[in-house]
């Protein structure tokens, strides 16, 4: 469980640190990298969101399904 | 002492998840999916262990093992269609999340239609023949 906890922080200071990148480009006044940097952070977090949404499915299969 | 551990867990992300929506709420977004995902994952484990009890009480007192099979593919059903559906509403999709529930209704009616037939023609075979006239 501990691990999976910090899960949470990384995607919390992920969203703020691209928030973050995202202001400060975008007063460079590079708005389309500032937009590419928005888009790979995306889906980042989405990969350790799918990740674990595999594990919930398999568990669930394997318990109440059993095949 | 769990239950402490998931309330706090849940306040926690609460806080992050007001924190980072101010920026960017499609991260809040994945923030509060993750969250729901991590409770969920940690109380399915929990289940397990009811799961086995129940096993073992219908093996021992000799109840076909395709009820249970079909209750437990019931319960299945119910929590991811219930889960889903949440994360959807979380969202704002209200439509799509009454879809969901709807495919998951549609699903478990499928399954409990054997059980059904199985009790109709267990009825029909207590009922005396020529009982009707």
């Amino acid at each position: 469980m501990n691990m999976d906890v910090s899960a949470i922080f990384q995607i919390a200071g992920i969203g703020i640190i691209i928030a973050m990148i995202h202001s400060v480009l975008k007063q460079m006044g590079k708005e389309d990298m500032a937009h590419w940097v928005t888009v790979i952070g995306f889906v980042v977090v989405l990969f350790m969101v799918v990740r674990l949404l595999n594990d919930l499915f398999q568990e669930i299969k394997t318990i109440f399904l059993f095949q | 002492m769990e239950m402490i551990q998931i309330v706090g867990l849940g306040l926690m992300a609460t806080v992050l998840i007001l924190v980072v929506k101010e920026q960017k709420p499609m991260f809040a977004f994945l923030l509060a999916a993750f969250t729901g995902l991590f409770i969920f994952l940690y109380v399915i484990g929990k289940i397990e262990a009811v799961i086995k009890v129940l096993e073992d009480l219908a093996n021992r007192s000799g109840i076909p093992s395709i009820y249970l099979k079909t209750v437990l593919k019931i319960i299945g059903i119910a929590y991811i269609a219930e889960f889903g559906a949440q994360i959807v509403r979380d969202a704002g999709q209200e439509s799509i999340a009454s879809k969901i529930e709807f495919a998951g209704k549609v699903f478990i009616l499928v399954m409990a239609i054997p059980i059904i037939s199985v009790i109709v023609e267990t009825v029909m075979g207590l009922l005396p023949a020529g009982s009707g006239t």
